[in-house]
């Protein structure tokens, strides 16, 4: 293989690596650079390093409210999300019921179709049967839609999973429900922290659906947008700045969880949408 | 060796659930696209109007035509950024590979409405772009069709999306027997000969899947239009949620979601039996 072209060096190839890593990564740069800059957002180059906008939002009680109201959305939609997951993923993969392909295409529709479609159709059912909009139709839009992305992840976990111990147990005269609890769920943990985790992120960032479903009480990222709505801020850089630097600590988890062995991979759930 | 009782209690659960909270909902909106508003109440009386004057509206089928045109440039810069990275982080990376794919994850995990506003703070006319320009005295006046304008919404959501489009086709090249390569290369392919007919097209099953992503996705977007795109960058899933909105027309609305809704699907069934061409080759 050591004369193989491809692995031949490539430097125009590099480059333009390099160029694409740029853009990716321009807006992340731009967005904490200017969180620390006095002079607000704009201009070049950023002069005069400043707290201020971080002590400015750790004062800003309705960002905090927000940022509370996302943590209970996305902390009631990870237990729905997963629950209901695992069901469907035990579902699919062993049981036959009529119409099993469709209800397959069905769970995973929220997450290849744009969400304003999946936010409007909830918006029309929560009228439909006169539900207020509140924090509740949010968690219910949220829950329902990331439904999906636990049934993948599940799924390829219960695909990769040795039967024959589950056999075992039931051979040996444990009931299904032993079964389930001492074999099945154990030897699902580490796709069942890698769906909590994804679910959560996802739902800490998810707008278009919830820009349908939100009643008084914001959630994080439409606080953000009312504010956008109103003009530029520095703090929102700062607020952004922080999720950031959870997300990436979040991230820091799941492949420790993942490097730990047995593991499905990360991209799976985003490669099969 | 599951009993009859233990494939009843799992399945039945997320069916009721799924059939109640999205079959509903989406047969909801499949229905209100036939109904009426008369005199600010919703009719429920069947009929075609609203398709009708969707096809006869010239400014919805406008918008529709530039929002495929917007979706089909973001899909294409997507592939043209999302191939070559991939190319790259395959079979040159060496010993950076993990780290480098990381790299890529990492900022799909920035939510996507802080990387439009990024995108606003760099492209807008007292931005960071502008600045920068000024700052190398390359303009002397700020430019200002960056922001506002179909441009600045291809710009945002080709950044949203290029991981989206790297990822599959990086799991494709990974997936490529190395031998294969090595043997077009061992009976005489150039480089590029190897590239069209044995790279490419092992790799067309993740392309395919990373160009419908992003196409259907940019297609229903609608908050990069708010956020960057301006009255010029207005797109089908706008003119959904202003009917929606302030215009109170949800049957129409709805119809208009469900040309979306029927051009995704579509798509996605013709992407999967191309799929499975490519795949069986």
């Amino acid at each position: 293989m050591t004369a193989s072209r491809p692995s031949r060096r490539a430097p125009l190839l590099k480059i333009c690596a390099a160029l694409v890593f740029v853009f990716i990564y321009l807006p992340v740069v731009v967005l904490i650079a200017y969180s620390f800059n006095r002079d607000g957002v704009g201009g070049f180059p950023p002069r005069h390093v400043t707290l201020d906008w971080y002590r400015q939002l750790f004062a800003d009680g309705a960002i905090w409210d927000a940022v509370l109201n996302s943590l209970i959305v996305a902390a009631a939609s990870v237990l729905l999300a997963l629950t209901l997951g695992l069901l469907a993923a035990l579902a699919l993969d062993r049981a036959d019921f009529p119409g099993k392909a469709l209800f397959r295409r069905l769970v995973l529709l929220p997450l290849i179709l744009p969400g304003i479609i999946t936010g409007l159709s909830l918006l029309m059912f929560a009228v439909f049967a006169g539900l207020h909009l509140s924090l509740l139709t949010v968690f219910l839009g949220h829950g329902t839609a990331l439904i999906s992305v636990a049934t993948t992840e599940l799924f390829a976990g219960l695909q990769k999973m040795d039967r024959a111990q589950e056999e075992a147990s039931l051979d040996l005269g444990a009931t299904p429900w032993q079964t389930f609890w001492r074999i099945t769920l154990p030897n699902l943990k580490l796709s069942l922290i890698a769906a909590a985790l994804l679910i959560f992120t996802l739902s800490m960032d998810e707008i278009a659906v919830s820009f349908f479903l939100i009643g008084r009480d914001n959630t994080l990222p439409l606080e953000i947008w009312g504010r956008l709505r109103r003009g530029i801020t520095p703090e929102i850089n700062a607020i952004s700045t922080l999720i950031f630097a959870v997300s990436v600590a979040l991230i820091m988890v799941w492949y420790r969880v993942r490097t730990r062995g047995l593991g499905s991979e990360p991209q799976e759930v985003l490669e099969r949408p | 060796m599951y009993s009859r009782a233990y494939k009843t209690m799992v399945s039945l659960p997320p069916l009721l659930w799924v059939g109640l909270f999205l079959l509903l909902p989406y047969a909801l909106m499949f229905a209100h696209s036939f109904w009426v508003v008369r005199d600010g109440l919703l009719v429920h009386q069947w009929n075609l109007q609203n398709y009708h004057r969707l096809v006869t509206n010239p400014l919805y089928v406008q918008v529709l035509l530039r929002t495929m045109r917007i979706a089909a440039s973001v899909t294409v810069l997507s592939l043209l950024l999302g191939y070559p990275l991939a190319y790259y982080l395959s079979f040159h990376a060496g010993a950076r590979k993990e780290l480098l794919y990381q790299l890529v994850i990492v900022p799909l995990w920035v939510s996507y409405l802080v990387r439009g506003y990024a995108w606003k703070t760099i492209l807008g006319s007292d931005g960071v772009l502008n600045g920068f320009l000024q700052y190398l005295h390359l303009t002397q006046q700020p430019v200002g069709f960056l922001l506002y304008s179909p441009f600045a919404v291809i710009v945002m959501l080709t950044h949203i999306y290029t991981p989206f489009v790297f990822l599959p086709i990086y799991a494709a090249l990974e997936h490529i027997p190395r031998p294969l390569i090595e043997a077009s290369q061992d009976l005489g392919a150039s480089p590029r000969a190897t590239f069209l007919r044995v790279i490419l097209p092992l790799s067309m099953p993740g392309l395919l899947a990373g160009a419908t992503f992003a196409f259907v996705l940019s297609l229903g977007d609608f908050l990069a239009p708010l956020l960057v795109g301006g009255p010029s960058g207005t797109m089908i899933a706008n003119i959904v949620q202003s009917l929606f909105g302030a215009a109170y027309d949800w049957p129409l609305g709805a119809a208009v979601s469900v040309c979306i809704l029927l051009i995704t699907i579509a798509l996605l069934f013709l992407t999967e039996r191309l799929e499975k061409r490519w795949s069986f080759k």
